[in-house]
Protein backbone atom coordinates (compact mmCIF):
# COMPACT_ATOMS: atom_id res chain seq x y z
CA UNK A 1 0.00 0.00 0.00
CA UNK A 2 2.78 2.38 1.24
CA UNK A 3 4.93 1.50 -1.03
CA UNK A 4 1.65 2.22 -4.01
CA UNK A 5 2.51 5.61 -2.90
CA UNK A 6 6.20 6.08 -2.47
CA UNK A 7 5.73 5.22 -6.06
CA UNK A 8 3.06 7.20 -7.41
CA UNK A 9 5.43 10.49 -6.06
CA UNK A 10 8.27 9.57 -8.65
CA UNK A 11 8.27 11.51 -11.64
CA UNK A 12 8.87 8.65 -14.40
CA UNK A 13 6.87 6.55 -12.35
CA UNK A 14 3.89 8.62 -12.17
CA UNK A 15 4.36 9.72 -16.12
CA UNK A 16 3.91 5.86 -17.01
CA UNK A 17 1.10 5.19 -14.97
CA UNK A 18 -0.85 8.39 -16.13
CA UNK A 19 -0.23 7.04 -19.81
CA UNK A 20 -2.52 4.08 -18.60
CA UNK A 21 -5.04 5.66 -16.51
CA UNK A 22 -5.80 8.67 -18.99
CA UNK A 23 -8.15 6.33 -21.41
CA UNK A 24 -9.68 4.97 -18.33
CA UNK A 25 -10.97 8.11 -17.30
CA UNK A 26 -11.68 9.27 -20.81
CA UNK A 27 -13.87 6.54 -22.05
CA UNK A 28 -16.38 6.41 -19.35
CA UNK A 29 -16.32 10.19 -19.07
CA UNK A 30 -17.38 10.29 -23.15
CA UNK A 31 -19.80 7.54 -22.76
CA UNK A 32 -21.28 9.06 -20.34
CA UNK A 33 -21.30 12.40 -21.25
CA UNK A 34 -22.95 11.27 -24.71
CA UNK A 35 -25.65 9.21 -22.91
CA UNK A 36 -26.16 12.78 -20.91
CA UNK A 37 -26.09 14.96 -23.87
CA UNK A 38 -28.89 12.99 -25.63
CA UNK A 39 -31.09 11.85 -22.18
CA UNK A 40 -30.69 15.56 -21.46
CA UNK A 41 -31.48 17.16 -24.60
CA UNK A 42 -34.49 14.88 -25.80
CA UNK A 43 -35.22 12.70 -23.41
CA UNK A 44 -35.64 14.54 -20.78
CA UNK A 45 -39.20 16.04 -19.80
CA UNK A 46 -39.40 20.10 -20.33
CA UNK A 47 -39.94 22.25 -16.97
CA UNK A 48 -43.51 23.10 -16.33
CA UNK A 49 -42.18 26.71 -15.60
CA UNK A 50 -39.03 27.47 -17.04
CA UNK A 51 -39.58 25.07 -20.83
CA UNK A 52 -36.45 24.04 -22.73
CA UNK A 53 -33.97 26.52 -20.94
CA UNK A 54 -33.40 24.40 -18.19
CA UNK A 55 -31.62 21.90 -20.46
CA UNK A 56 -28.77 24.41 -19.74
CA UNK A 57 -27.93 23.19 -16.34
CA UNK A 58 -26.36 19.74 -18.06
CA UNK A 59 -23.55 21.79 -18.77
CA UNK A 60 -24.40 24.35 -16.46
CA UNK A 61 -24.27 22.20 -13.19
CA UNK A 62 -21.02 19.81 -13.78
CA UNK A 63 -18.76 23.31 -14.16
CA UNK A 64 -19.92 24.99 -11.43
CA UNK A 65 -19.26 21.56 -9.19
CA UNK A 66 -15.80 21.32 -10.94
CA UNK A 67 -14.71 24.25 -10.41
CA UNK A 68 -15.12 24.37 -6.91
CA UNK A 69 -13.37 20.92 -7.27
CA UNK A 70 -10.31 22.06 -9.06
CA UNK A 71 -9.53 24.85 -6.59
CA UNK A 72 -9.79 21.82 -3.64
CA UNK A 73 -7.85 20.07 -5.68
CA UNK A 74 -4.95 22.72 -6.35
CA UNK A 75 -5.13 23.71 -2.86
CA UNK A 76 -4.41 20.18 -1.20
CA UNK A 77 -1.85 19.08 -3.92
CA UNK A 78 -0.33 22.67 -3.11
CA UNK A 79 -0.42 21.99 0.70
CA UNK A 80 0.89 18.50 0.30
CA UNK A 81 3.83 19.74 -1.95
CA UNK A 82 4.46 22.88 0.75
CA UNK A 83 4.83 20.30 3.68
CA UNK A 84 5.81 16.89 2.19
CA UNK A 85 8.32 18.80 -0.20
CA UNK A 86 6.26 16.27 -3.26
CA UNK A 87 7.35 17.95 -6.32
CA UNK A 88 4.58 16.03 -8.20
CA UNK A 89 1.78 17.15 -6.22
CA UNK A 90 3.34 21.05 -6.78
CA UNK A 91 3.00 19.77 -11.11
CA UNK A 92 -0.99 18.27 -10.05
CA UNK A 93 -1.70 22.10 -9.05
CA UNK A 94 0.00 24.15 -11.82
CA UNK A 95 -2.05 21.47 -13.94
CA UNK A 96 -5.02 22.21 -12.38
CA UNK A 97 -5.35 25.61 -12.25
CA UNK A 98 -6.06 26.42 -15.83
CA UNK A 99 -8.74 23.39 -16.31
CA UNK A 100 -10.51 25.02 -13.21
CA UNK A 101 -10.65 28.49 -14.50
CA UNK A 102 -11.73 26.91 -17.84
CA UNK A 103 -14.63 25.11 -15.95
CA UNK A 104 -15.48 28.66 -14.03
CA UNK A 105 -16.06 30.11 -17.58
CA UNK A 106 -17.81 28.29 -18.43
CA UNK A 107 -19.83 28.29 -15.36
CA UNK A 108 -20.02 31.54 -15.82
CA UNK A 109 -21.11 32.23 -19.45
CA UNK A 110 -23.80 29.06 -19.08
CA UNK A 111 -24.93 30.72 -16.30
CA UNK A 112 -25.57 34.17 -18.18
CA UNK A 113 -27.09 32.41 -21.01
CA UNK A 114 -29.74 30.70 -18.90
CA UNK A 115 -30.65 34.13 -17.04
CA UNK A 116 -30.89 35.63 -20.22
CA UNK A 117 -34.58 34.47 -20.74
CA UNK A 118 -35.03 33.83 -16.60
CA UNK A 119 -33.98 36.95 -15.26
CA UNK A 120 -34.84 39.03 -18.26
CA UNK A 121 -30.86 40.20 -18.04
CA UNK A 122 -27.21 38.46 -19.15
CA UNK A 123 -25.40 39.48 -15.52
CA UNK A 124 -27.72 39.56 -12.30
CA UNK A 125 -25.53 41.15 -9.41
CA UNK A 126 -28.24 40.00 -6.94
CA UNK A 127 -27.30 36.25 -7.75
CA UNK A 128 -25.07 35.18 -5.13
CA UNK A 129 -24.11 32.28 -7.27
CA UNK A 130 -22.93 34.09 -10.00
CA UNK A 131 -21.31 36.86 -8.26
CA UNK A 132 -19.20 34.62 -6.06
CA UNK A 133 -18.20 32.19 -8.93
CA UNK A 134 -16.76 35.43 -10.87
CA UNK A 135 -14.70 36.25 -7.70
CA UNK A 136 -13.63 32.30 -8.06
CA UNK A 137 -12.21 33.11 -11.81
CA UNK A 138 -10.62 35.81 -9.88
CA UNK A 139 -8.63 33.76 -7.45
CA UNK A 140 -7.85 31.40 -10.47
CA UNK A 141 -6.39 34.34 -12.73
CA UNK A 142 -4.25 35.97 -9.45
CA UNK A 143 -2.97 32.33 -8.65
CA UNK A 144 -2.12 31.48 -12.62
CA UNK A 145 -0.78 35.52 -12.66
CA UNK A 146 1.46 34.92 -9.98
CA UNK A 147 3.00 31.48 -10.97
CA UNK A 148 3.73 33.39 -14.06
CA UNK A 149 5.49 36.33 -12.61
CA UNK A 150 8.23 33.93 -10.73
CA UNK A 151 11.00 32.63 -12.92
CA UNK A 152 12.02 29.53 -10.57
CA UNK A 153 9.49 26.63 -10.87
CA UNK A 154 10.29 25.85 -7.18
CA UNK A 155 9.76 29.17 -5.77
CA UNK A 156 6.63 29.27 -7.93
CA UNK A 157 5.27 26.45 -6.71
CA UNK A 158 5.84 27.17 -2.98
CA UNK A 159 4.46 30.97 -3.69
CA UNK A 160 1.50 29.73 -5.62
CA UNK A 161 0.74 27.08 -2.51
CA UNK A 162 0.59 29.88 0.00
CA UNK A 163 -1.41 31.43 -2.14
CA UNK A 164 -3.80 28.92 -2.98
CA UNK A 165 -4.42 27.73 0.58
CA UNK A 166 -5.19 31.78 1.75
CA UNK A 167 -7.80 31.17 -1.18
CA UNK A 168 -9.63 28.43 -0.04
CA UNK A 169 -10.04 29.68 3.28
CA UNK A 170 -11.59 32.90 1.17
CA UNK A 171 -13.63 30.77 -0.71
CA UNK A 172 -16.20 29.72 1.90
CA UNK A 173 -16.35 33.61 3.17
CA UNK A 174 -16.80 35.11 0.00
CA UNK A 175 -19.83 32.20 -0.32
CA UNK A 176 -21.49 33.65 2.96
CA UNK A 177 -20.83 37.21 2.15
CA UNK A 178 -22.22 37.20 -0.92
CA UNK A 179 -24.98 35.20 0.19
CA UNK A 180 -25.25 37.89 2.76
CA UNK A 181 -25.05 40.78 0.34
CA UNK A 182 -27.63 39.41 -2.38
CA UNK A 183 -30.26 38.41 0.62
CA UNK A 184 -30.51 42.18 1.46
CA UNK A 185 -31.08 43.02 -2.50
CA UNK A 186 -33.84 40.62 -3.56
CA UNK A 187 -36.15 38.61 -1.44
CA UNK A 188 -35.84 35.10 -3.35
CA UNK A 189 -33.55 33.34 -6.15
CA UNK A 190 -35.34 31.21 -8.67
CA UNK A 191 -32.64 28.72 -7.69
CA UNK A 192 -34.18 27.99 -3.96
CA UNK A 193 -32.10 26.07 -1.76
CA UNK A 194 -32.96 22.42 -2.09
CA UNK A 195 -35.15 23.13 -4.88
CA UNK A 196 -38.53 21.48 -6.03
CA UNK A 197 -37.64 17.60 -5.99
CA UNK A 198 -36.63 16.67 -9.26
CA UNK A 199 -38.28 14.61 -12.10
CA UNK A 200 -36.35 10.80 -12.37
CA UNK A 201 -36.12 11.81 -16.33
CA UNK A 202 -34.09 15.20 -15.66
CA UNK A 203 -32.31 13.97 -12.80
CA UNK A 204 -30.40 10.75 -13.40
CA UNK A 205 -28.97 12.92 -17.26
CA UNK A 206 -27.59 15.31 -14.56
CA UNK A 207 -25.85 12.71 -12.38
CA UNK A 208 -24.20 10.92 -15.58
CA UNK A 209 -23.02 14.85 -16.97
CA UNK A 210 -21.91 15.32 -13.51
CA UNK A 211 -19.66 12.13 -13.35
CA UNK A 212 -19.12 12.19 -16.78
CA UNK A 213 -17.41 15.59 -16.30
CA UNK A 214 -15.62 14.48 -13.24
CA UNK A 215 -14.04 11.75 -15.44
CA UNK A 216 -13.31 13.92 -18.46
CA UNK A 217 -11.52 16.33 -15.69
CA UNK A 218 -9.67 13.48 -14.83
CA UNK A 219 -8.32 12.49 -17.72
CA UNK A 220 -7.67 16.33 -18.49
CA UNK A 221 -5.88 16.54 -15.71
CA UNK A 222 -3.74 13.46 -15.98
CA UNK A 223 -2.95 14.93 -19.29
CA UNK A 224 -2.16 18.21 -18.34
CA UNK A 225 -0.05 16.67 -15.55
CA UNK A 226 2.33 14.24 -17.63
CA UNK A 227 2.92 17.18 -19.90
CA UNK A 228 3.97 19.43 -16.66
CA UNK A 229 6.11 16.45 -15.77
CA UNK A 230 7.78 15.80 -19.41
CA UNK A 231 8.10 19.76 -19.17
CA UNK A 232 10.40 20.12 -15.91
CA UNK A 233 12.04 16.95 -15.46
CA UNK A 234 12.97 18.15 -19.13
CA UNK A 235 16.91 18.02 -17.72
CA UNK A 236 16.76 14.99 -16.05
CA UNK A 237 18.22 11.37 -17.44
CA UNK A 238 14.96 9.41 -17.52
CA UNK A 239 13.39 11.95 -19.86
CA UNK A 240 16.34 12.15 -22.30
CA UNK A 241 16.66 8.28 -22.38
CA UNK A 242 13.11 8.07 -23.32
CA UNK A 243 13.46 10.45 -25.49
CA UNK A 244 16.43 8.98 -27.39
CA UNK A 245 14.67 5.16 -27.16
CA UNK A 246 13.47 3.88 -30.10
CA UNK A 247 9.87 3.41 -28.77
CA UNK A 248 9.63 7.50 -28.37
CA UNK A 249 7.11 7.68 -25.81
CA UNK B 1 20.42 27.30 29.60
CA UNK B 2 17.33 28.85 32.17
CA UNK B 3 19.87 31.90 32.30
CA UNK B 4 20.41 32.19 28.60
CA UNK B 5 16.69 31.65 27.76
CA UNK B 6 16.28 34.65 30.18
CA UNK B 7 18.41 36.96 28.53
CA UNK B 8 16.83 36.88 25.32
CA UNK B 9 14.32 39.26 24.50
CA UNK B 10 10.83 38.95 24.74
CA UNK B 11 8.32 38.42 22.04
CA UNK B 12 6.62 41.83 22.13
CA UNK B 13 10.23 43.48 21.88
CA UNK B 14 10.80 42.04 18.50
CA UNK B 15 7.06 43.12 17.43
CA UNK B 16 8.01 46.58 19.03
CA UNK B 17 11.05 47.34 17.76
CA UNK B 18 10.21 46.17 14.33
CA UNK B 19 7.14 48.28 14.21
CA UNK B 20 8.55 51.69 16.06
CA UNK B 21 11.79 51.13 13.24
CA UNK B 22 8.53 51.63 10.26
CA UNK B 23 7.30 54.18 12.38
CA UNK B 24 10.20 56.20 12.68
CA UNK B 25 10.67 55.59 8.78
CA UNK B 26 7.17 56.91 7.83
CA UNK B 27 7.61 59.62 10.20
CA UNK B 28 11.09 60.33 8.11
CA UNK B 29 9.56 60.09 4.80
CA UNK B 30 5.93 61.71 5.31
CA UNK B 31 5.03 61.20 1.37
CA UNK B 32 4.56 58.03 1.75
CA UNK B 33 2.08 58.50 4.39
CA UNK B 34 0.33 61.48 2.35
CA UNK B 35 0.33 60.34 -0.69
CA UNK B 36 -2.33 57.25 -0.35
CA UNK B 37 -4.37 59.84 1.62
CA UNK B 38 -4.21 62.30 -0.99
CA UNK B 39 -4.93 59.01 -3.52
CA UNK B 40 -7.95 58.33 -1.47
CA UNK B 41 -9.69 61.75 -1.19
CA UNK B 42 -9.11 62.12 -5.05
CA UNK B 43 -11.04 58.75 -5.48
CA UNK B 44 -13.34 59.96 -3.61
CA UNK B 45 -13.66 63.44 -5.66
CA UNK B 46 -14.05 61.61 -9.24
CA UNK B 47 -17.01 60.39 -8.69
CA UNK B 48 -19.05 63.31 -8.33
CA UNK B 49 -17.41 64.55 -11.09
CA UNK B 50 -18.37 61.62 -13.08
CA UNK B 51 -21.93 61.04 -12.12
CA UNK B 52 -23.18 64.18 -11.41
CA UNK B 53 -23.71 66.26 -7.93
CA UNK B 54 -27.51 65.54 -7.51
CA UNK B 55 -27.42 64.62 -3.60
CA UNK B 56 -30.00 61.89 -3.78
CA UNK B 57 -27.07 60.05 -6.08
CA UNK B 58 -24.56 61.02 -3.67
CA UNK B 59 -25.91 59.98 -0.82
CA UNK B 60 -26.87 57.02 -1.95
CA UNK B 61 -23.52 56.02 -3.89
CA UNK B 62 -21.33 57.90 -0.79
CA UNK B 63 -20.84 54.60 1.41
CA UNK B 64 -19.64 52.15 -2.03
CA UNK B 65 -17.51 55.17 -2.71
CA UNK B 66 -15.69 55.52 0.39
CA UNK B 67 -14.90 52.11 0.78
CA UNK B 68 -13.77 51.33 -3.01
CA UNK B 69 -11.94 54.04 -2.62
CA UNK B 70 -9.90 53.17 0.75
CA UNK B 71 -9.75 49.86 -0.75
CA UNK B 72 -7.61 51.25 -3.44
CA UNK B 73 -5.43 53.14 -1.17
CA UNK B 74 -4.76 50.48 0.79
CA UNK B 75 -3.38 48.49 -1.79
CA UNK B 76 -1.31 51.43 -3.14
CA UNK B 77 0.46 51.90 0.32
CA UNK B 78 1.13 47.89 0.24
CA UNK B 79 3.41 47.70 -2.22
CA UNK B 80 6.63 49.39 -0.79
CA UNK B 81 5.39 47.02 2.75
CA UNK B 82 8.58 45.20 2.52
CA UNK B 83 10.23 46.17 -0.82
CA UNK B 84 12.63 48.89 0.86
CA UNK B 85 13.56 46.26 3.66
CA UNK B 86 13.99 43.74 0.17
CA UNK B 87 16.35 46.14 -1.48
CA UNK B 88 18.39 47.45 1.50
CA UNK B 89 19.33 43.53 2.58
CA UNK B 90 17.32 44.68 6.37
CA UNK B 91 14.38 41.76 5.32
CA UNK B 92 17.58 39.08 5.67
CA UNK B 93 18.20 40.41 8.90
CA UNK B 94 14.46 40.01 9.91
CA UNK B 95 14.50 36.54 8.43
CA UNK B 96 17.59 35.00 10.37
CA UNK B 97 16.60 36.56 13.90
CA UNK B 98 16.08 34.63 16.57
CA UNK B 99 12.79 35.80 17.05
CA UNK B 100 9.73 34.51 15.41
CA UNK B 101 8.89 35.43 11.86
CA UNK B 102 5.18 35.77 12.09
CA UNK B 103 5.81 38.44 14.96
CA UNK B 104 8.14 40.44 13.29
CA UNK B 105 5.76 40.57 10.48
CA UNK B 106 2.63 41.37 12.23
CA UNK B 107 4.88 44.05 13.58
CA UNK B 108 5.69 45.44 9.97
CA UNK B 109 1.71 44.91 9.28
CA UNK B 110 0.99 46.80 12.33
CA UNK B 111 3.29 49.85 11.58
CA UNK B 112 1.74 49.76 8.22
CA UNK B 113 -1.94 50.00 9.63
CA UNK B 114 -0.70 52.77 11.78
CA UNK B 115 0.84 55.14 8.52
CA UNK B 116 -2.00 53.62 6.04
CA UNK B 117 -5.51 52.01 7.51
CA UNK B 118 -5.63 54.71 10.73
CA UNK B 119 -5.41 58.03 8.65
CA UNK B 120 -7.95 56.68 6.19
CA UNK B 121 -10.20 56.31 9.14
CA UNK B 122 -9.28 59.69 10.39
CA UNK B 123 -9.90 61.55 7.24
CA UNK B 124 -13.15 59.94 5.78
CA UNK B 125 -15.34 62.19 8.32
CA UNK B 126 -14.69 64.74 6.33
CA UNK B 127 -15.34 62.97 3.05
CA UNK B 128 -18.55 61.53 4.31
CA UNK B 129 -19.62 65.24 5.11
CA UNK B 130 -19.87 66.09 1.19
CA UNK B 131 -21.48 63.15 0.25
CA UNK B 132 -23.92 64.19 2.54
CA UNK B 133 -23.64 61.44 5.04
CA UNK B 134 -25.81 61.86 8.06
CA UNK B 135 -23.65 62.24 11.28
CA UNK B 136 -25.36 59.60 13.19
CA UNK B 137 -24.29 57.17 10.24
CA UNK B 138 -20.18 58.62 10.34
CA UNK B 139 -19.11 56.51 13.88
CA UNK B 140 -20.54 53.21 12.08
CA UNK B 141 -18.45 54.34 9.33
CA UNK B 142 -15.57 54.32 11.17
CA UNK B 143 -16.07 51.88 13.02
CA UNK B 144 -16.26 49.73 9.48
CA UNK B 145 -13.30 51.38 8.24
CA UNK B 146 -11.22 50.51 11.44
CA UNK B 147 -11.99 46.61 10.95
CA UNK B 148 -11.61 46.62 7.41
CA UNK B 149 -8.35 48.30 7.14
CA UNK B 150 -6.93 45.91 9.75
CA UNK B 151 -8.06 42.86 7.75
CA UNK B 152 -6.87 44.49 4.49
CA UNK B 153 -3.28 45.48 5.75
CA UNK B 154 -2.67 41.43 7.34
CA UNK B 155 -4.01 40.10 3.94
CA UNK B 156 -2.33 43.06 1.97
CA UNK B 157 0.70 41.58 3.93
CA UNK B 158 0.34 38.30 2.18
CA UNK B 159 0.18 39.58 -1.17
CA UNK B 160 2.96 41.68 -0.59
CA UNK B 161 5.17 38.98 1.04
CA UNK B 162 4.34 36.73 -1.77
CA UNK B 163 5.11 39.57 -4.48
CA UNK B 164 8.20 41.11 -2.59
CA UNK B 165 11.22 41.16 -5.03
CA UNK B 166 9.00 40.40 -8.51
CA UNK B 167 9.06 43.08 -11.53
CA UNK B 168 5.81 44.39 -11.87
CA UNK B 169 4.76 43.56 -8.63
CA UNK B 170 2.31 46.22 -8.21
CA UNK B 171 -0.26 45.14 -10.71
CA UNK B 172 0.37 41.80 -9.82
CA UNK B 173 -0.60 42.44 -6.22
CA UNK B 174 -3.70 43.93 -6.98
CA UNK B 175 -4.66 40.86 -9.13
CA UNK B 176 -3.71 38.75 -5.63
CA UNK B 177 -5.31 40.87 -3.21
CA UNK B 178 -8.51 42.23 -4.68
CA UNK B 179 -10.73 38.93 -5.04
CA UNK B 180 -9.56 38.21 -1.35
CA UNK B 181 -10.31 41.79 -0.44
CA UNK B 182 -13.96 41.10 -2.40
CA UNK B 183 -15.70 40.61 1.40
CA UNK B 184 -14.45 42.94 3.14
CA UNK B 185 -15.55 45.47 0.79
CA UNK B 186 -18.73 43.65 0.85
CA UNK B 187 -19.64 43.88 4.44
CA UNK B 188 -18.05 47.03 5.20
CA UNK B 189 -19.94 49.42 2.07
CA UNK B 190 -23.06 47.81 2.88
CA UNK B 191 -23.00 48.13 6.41
CA UNK B 192 -23.00 51.71 6.07
CA UNK B 193 -25.35 51.08 3.39
CA UNK B 194 -28.05 49.73 5.85
CA UNK B 195 -26.68 52.18 8.63
CA UNK B 196 -27.86 55.04 6.30
CA UNK B 197 -30.83 53.29 5.64
CA UNK B 198 -31.79 53.12 9.48
CA UNK B 199 -31.47 49.38 9.16
CA UNK B 200 -30.44 46.85 11.49
CA UNK B 201 -26.45 46.66 10.95
CA UNK B 202 -24.96 45.07 13.82
CA UNK B 203 -24.69 41.29 11.24
CA UNK B 204 -21.90 43.54 9.30
CA UNK B 205 -20.08 44.74 12.02
CA UNK B 206 -19.78 41.31 13.91
CA UNK B 207 -18.85 39.57 10.40
CA UNK B 208 -16.03 42.27 10.12
CA UNK B 209 -14.84 42.20 13.38
CA UNK B 210 -14.71 38.38 12.86
CA UNK B 211 -12.72 38.64 9.67
CA UNK B 212 -10.33 41.14 11.45
CA UNK B 213 -9.63 38.60 14.40
CA UNK B 214 -9.32 35.79 12.14
CA UNK B 215 -6.95 37.50 9.68
CA UNK B 216 -4.91 38.33 12.67
CA UNK B 217 -4.23 34.96 14.15
CA UNK B 218 -3.29 33.55 11.00
CA UNK B 219 -2.45 36.03 8.02
CA UNK B 220 0.86 36.81 10.13
CA UNK B 221 1.50 33.13 9.56
CA UNK B 222 0.94 33.09 5.92
CA UNK B 223 2.90 36.40 5.55
CA UNK B 224 6.13 34.76 7.04
CA UNK B 225 5.60 31.12 5.10
CA UNK B 226 5.66 33.77 1.78
CA UNK B 227 8.65 36.14 3.18
CA UNK B 228 10.51 33.06 3.40
CA UNK B 229 9.46 31.35 0.12
CA UNK B 230 10.49 34.74 -1.67
CA UNK B 231 13.76 34.87 -0.21
CA UNK B 232 15.12 31.46 -0.87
Amino acid sequence: MWKFFHQLASPPHFYRLAAVFSPWFALPGIALIAYGVYAGLFLAPMDYQQGDAFRIIYVHVPSAYLSLMAYMIMAISGGIGLIWRIKLSHAVAAAAAPLGAAFTFVALVTGSIWGRPMWGTWWEWGDPRLTSELILLFLYFGYMALRGAIDDTAKADKASAVLALVGVVNVVIVHFSVEWWSSLHQGQTLLKKGGPAMDPGMLYPLLAMILGFTFLFGSLLLRRVRTEVLFRERRTRWVREMVLSPEGS
Amino acid sequence: MNEYIAQQPGIFSGLWATARRDLLLAWKRPGDVLNPLFFFAMVCTLFPLAVGPSAAQLEFSGPGVLWVAALLATLLSLNSLFLGDFEDGSLDQLLVSPQPLPVLALGKTLAHWLTSGLPLVLVSPILAMTYRMPWSVVPVMMLTLVLGTISLSLLGSIGAALTVGLHRGTALLSLLILPLAMPVLLLGANTVSLAAGNDIYSTGIWALGAYAIASLSLAPYATAAALRISNE
